[in-house]
Formats: structure tokens, sequence, C-alpha cells
């Protein structure tokens, strides 16, 4: 609506060059000043947490000044806190073994699967593709009580192998989904150039389908990152102690210790833990982005 | 494998004659192949997302020590509960809401993005998707920091201007407008990427003809741009549907379904009652009941991303 209005202007100057400029102008003036309240309202979160990070205990605690300004002066404390007196690196440690874990597992079953339903095609290969964007749509909150009593049953309850087991559920649809867009947007000339040359059906994924989709692979692999560096629901289900526990519940239960919240730590271990998915985000958006889009927008 | 597979390509029969045999046998190793390429994925798929399913549709028949089948006891009884009509009421409303705010929000801001010059694009799109990249679970505990009672730096903004300290988390009103909130500030930036990728596809012809026409700005948006967005509109709300309606993490951390627990949504009761009080049959048969409103959106997704698929050649 907002935008609408605001570049209303734009075109009921058609009558004056001069006006049209100065109309011009105003929408783009509007368009950064409702641009700079929606900034402000989706950043305030991750400035808060920065700032209370950067503070000492007594200023969080007294309250005297400004809680939105750091007053009393920079401090690291908080975060050498975290390092030295909680489980957070355990946390970390657990969170990266998960995650590389998951996404070497889902790259794997992905990029075969997609090769062999988007260029191959076998008896079933459409539904099969189907099926896969299906199981893409059931949340995780439908199964996790029933992957309780599978993965109790394999003796991997509270183990974080367990969350390497269970997490290809929720990254491996999606990836296999916008691999199977990205292979079969590559031209069937190559293929048949290959076929002639003699090439096998591993000849052609490795040498010609992998390098062309590259960054369709790029993508799904961020998109498997940041999905298992972020899950909650199976590992507050199956995990239970600070030894086995990864970083999401680590930091929201965990670090809440005999009901005394030090706001400060809990606040630097947040930032600690959502670093790697934001520096990735920071040096890969465009992939980032085409991973996200590509599920609505391939197929 | 290879024999068995042979008789499930439908060229192969066609290609009976002597020089085909050669095109026969690598047919039959391709498509060998290709099936072979698929079992991890089928294995992962069948073990994990759809064995699980129909288990817990078992599961959920069962007494609560698993010994005794008592049919559909479990969502009688929960039927019968009116906890359970809160935790129904309170997934719509929380669902319905959040949609509808990310959806108008995701709109709003992808129009003034593309409004802007082009090189300057990029910086705000990168800046907005901020929410949206944060682990869900820790930026929700920056939200619940920001709303703690004796703490809360909203209400130092709310006392700066004048106003009532507001109980974020402790007014069930404001719990639920809080969890929503939180959900529509995480989930807006996925909306706008998606429209604003849309509205890069609409054809800039066609509104070079409309503004020769003499449109205004509001007729371009509603004969144009709604028309030509309005496929990709409906996909991104049914699926923002779906995993509103399934969300645990912002509700979990924030509220744990209190206070009086008006703000459970089902994925936070069935965890409750499932795993909290170890009542497993009972968990699966109120997780079971997002299934309806779940597969029709699907359903309706799918239809959208074939359509689209379609349009895109």
């Amino acid at each position: 609506m907002t935008a609408a209005t605001a570049t209303t202007p734009l075109t009921r100057g058609v009558f004056g060059r001069a006006s049209l400029k100065r109309n011009r102008r105003w929408a783009l003036i509007a368009s950064y000043v409702f641009l700079i309240v929606f900034a402000i309202f989706f950043l305030l979160p991750p400035y808060y947490m920065i700032i209370t990070a950067l503070k000492s205990d007594a200023e969080v605690a007294h309250m005297a000044h400004n809680p939105w300004i750091i007053a009393e002066g920079i401090t690291f404390e908080q975060f050498k806190l975290l390092f030295t007196q909680s489980d957070f690196l355990i946390f970390f440690k657990n969170t990266a073994i998960v995650t590389v874990c998951t996404v070497v597992i889902t790259m794997c079953i992905s990029v075969l699967a997609a090769f062999s339903l988007g260029r191959m095609k076998f008896w079933g290969s459409g539904i099969l593709a189907t099926g896969i964007f299906l199981t893409y749509l059931v949340p995780d909150t439908l199964l996790f009580i029933p992957l309780f009593q599978i993965v109790k049953s394999l003796g991997l309850l509270n183990s974080y192998w367990g969350m390497v087991l269970v997490y290809p559920t929720l990254t491996v649809p999606f990836c296999t989904w916008i691999m199977i867009g990205y292979f079969q947007s590559i031209p069937k000339e190559l293929d048949e150039a290959a076929l002639i040359d003699g090439a096998g059906q591993m000849q052609m994924l490795f040498k010609i389908f992998i390098p062309v989709a590259l960054p369709g692979i790029i993508a799904a692999t961020i998109f498997s990152f940041t999905v298992s560096w972020a899950a909650f629901v199976y590992p507050m289900t199956f995990l239970y102690s600070a030894d086995q526990q990864v970083l999401t519940v680590g930091t929201v239960t965990s670090l809440i210790k005999a009901d005394v919240y030090k706001w400060g730590m809990l606040m630097a271990g947040a930032l600690v833990a959502a670093a790697p998915p934001l520096i990735i985000y920071a040096f890969l958006m465009d992939y980032y982005i085409a991973g996200l889009t590509a599920g609505a927008t391939k197929g | 494998m290879a024999d068995t597979l042979h008789s499930w390509n439908p060229t192969v029969a066609t290609t009976a004659a002597r020089p085909a045999s050669k095109l026969l046998k690598f047919l039959r190793r391709r498509s060998a192949i290709a099936f072979v390429m698929c079992l991890p994925l089928m294995t992962v798929i069948g073990g994990l997302v759809i064995y699980p399913a129909f288990y817990s549709i078992y599961l959920s028949m069962l007494n609560k020590s698993q010994t005794r089948f008592i049919g559909l006891s479990n969502f009688t009884y929960l039927l019968s509960r009116d906890v359970f009509w809160m935790v129904v009421e309170q997934s719509a409303i929380f669902a319905l809401t959040a949609v509808f705010f990310k959806a108008l929000i995701g709109l709003v801001t992808a129009h003034l993005i593309n409004n802007l010059p082009v090189k300057g694009q990029r910086k705000w799109r990168g800046m907005l998707l901020v929410p949206w990249v944060i682990p869900l679970a820790l930026s929700t505990l920056g939200w619940w920091w920001m709303f703690d009672p004796t703490h809360s730096a909203l209400n130092w903004i709310i006392n700066l201007f004048g106003g009532d300290e507001i109980a974020w988390l402790s007014n069930p009103y404001w719990a639920r407008f809080s969890v929503i909130l939180v959900n529509v500030w995480y989930g807006a930036p996925f909306f706008l990427i998606m429209y604003l990728a849309a509205l890069k596809s609409v054809p800039e012809q066609l509104y070079e003809a409309a503004a020769i026409d003499g449109a205004s700005a509001w007729q371009k948006f509603v004969h144009i741009t709604l028309p030509m967005m309005r496929n990709i509109i409906a996909i991104t709300i049914l699926f923002s549907l779906i995993v509103t309606f399934a969300n645990f993490d912002i509700v979990q951390i924030m509220t744990a379904g209190g206070p009086r627990n008006m703000t459970h949504v089902f994925a936070t009761y069935s965890f409750l009652t499932g795993i909290r009080s170890g009542d497993l049959p009972l968990g699966s048969a109120v997780s079971l009941f997002m299934l309806p409103i779940l597969a029709v959106s699907a359903i309706f997704i799918l239809r959208g991303v074939r359509k689209r698929g379609r349009e895109i050649g």
C-alpha cells in the first residue's frame, strides 16, 4: 500500500518534465524514510543483543542508564566468561560436527538423486520427484514424537549422532528439489556430446553436471548448513545432557543457571552461535538468496 | 537388479530388433543406475519421514504406557478438553495473523526496495534479510531479553514517551501479541525476498505500455503487478502458513505455552504432553491434528508450483 502511494506522484507528473523530476525525488525520499523505519524494526533485536553482550554485569543489572547505549565502557568480560565458565565450547564443537556430517550426507544423497530424477528418468521417477516436494512440506513438529521412539530404539537418544541421523529429513527433500531444477536447466546437447565421446553416467555427473550446476550446489550446501545449524525441535526433544547438546538448545537452556539470568553472557553466547550462518550470508548472499527463492521458481 | 528393472522400461519392448540390442543393454543399464542413485534418498525419506508418519498414527491409538490399543480415545479425550480448544484457537490466530502481516510487510518492503536506484537495492536487501539468517532460537532469546519484565528495554522506550509499562509475557493477551510480533519479525524478510524476485520478473514493457495509456501507480499495481505475481504470492502464503502453523521455537522459548496455557500452539502442546509429561501417544495425537490443514495447503502449493513451472517453461 505504502509503496503504491509513494510512487503515485511519479506518474501524475507526466505533464511537465520539472514536476516529474521533483515528484520522482519525493517518491524516492518517501521510500527511504519508510525503509529506514523497517530497517530499525528488523535490526533492533540484533543491535540490542550486541549492546548487551558488550556491557558489564553491573551495568546490565542496575539500569541506571539508557539501556540502548553502552554508558560504562565496552568490556569483553562476557565473552571471556562464556568461553571459560560455561559449556559453550562443547556445544559449539557438537554443532560443528553434526552440521558438517549432515551437509556431507545431504549433498551426497541429493546430488545423486537429483541427477537421476532430473536427467535419467526411470519408472516412477516423476511420482518420486513430486513425493520429495511433498515431504519437504512435512514439518519437523509432526514427526518429532515418532522419531523419538525410533531414535530411542536405535540407542541414539541423548547422543548427537542421533542428530546426524534425523537432520537429513530437514535438508534432503529441499536440496534434492532445487538440484533437480538446476540439472534440468542444463541443455540436453551437453550430455549428448558427452555420450558420443563415450562418457559413462558417473563421468557425466562429475565432469559435466556438477561443474555446470555449481551455483545450485553452493546454494543447496548453504541451505543445508543453515538449517542444521539452526535446528531446534529435534535437539530439544532428543538431547538432554550438556556434553551432547548443540548450540541452539544449549544456549537457550543450559546457559541459564540457577535461575539467575546472566543476560550479558547469554547474549554473547547467542551472538557467537549465530555468527557462522551470518558470516556465510555476508560473503555468499547471492547464493543464499538463490537457494531461498529456487523452491518456488524451479521445477 | 538389472533384470528386474528391464521390464520397467517402456522403450524396451519396442526395441526388439538385432541392431537395437546394444541400445537395449544400454537403456537397461541406464535406468538401473538411475534407480540405484535414488536408493539413498528413498531410504531416508521412507525410513525417516513416511514410516514415522504412519507410525505416529498407530502410536496415537495406544494408551499412555503403549501396552493397549485404545482406538480413537486419545482424540476424543483431546476434543473434550478446554485446553485443547484453546490450542486450536491460538494456533489459528497465531498462524493467520502472523502470515497476514508477514505478507503485507514483505509486499510493502519489496516495493520500496524496487523503487530505489538499482545500485542501492543490494545493500538494503542484504540488511533487511538479517532476521531470517539468524537462527530463530537465538534471535528469540534476544527478543525475550527485550521483553524481560524488570529490565525491558522496550518498556524503557515506552516510559520515555510517558506510556505505561507493558507486561509483555505475563499478561496472556500481550503474550499472544508478543509471539506473533516475533514471528512477523522473523518471517517478513522471506516474503520480501520472494516478492522482490517476482517483481523483477515482471516485464518492464507492461509498465511502459500502461504509462502511455495514462495508468496511475495504483492501477498498475492492481492490473499488472498483482496478476503477474498472483501465483508466487499464493505459493509463499501457503508455504508460510504451513511453517507458521507448525512453529515451535518462538512459543517454547518465550512462554513455553503460558501464561495460563494461552499461548500454546499445536507443536508446543504436543511437546508438553508427549515429551515433558511422557504421554507419547497423546502427544502424537495432538500433532496429528495439524495434518488436515497441512495437507490442504500442500495440495494447493503443489498445484501452484507446477503452474509456475509451466509458465517459466
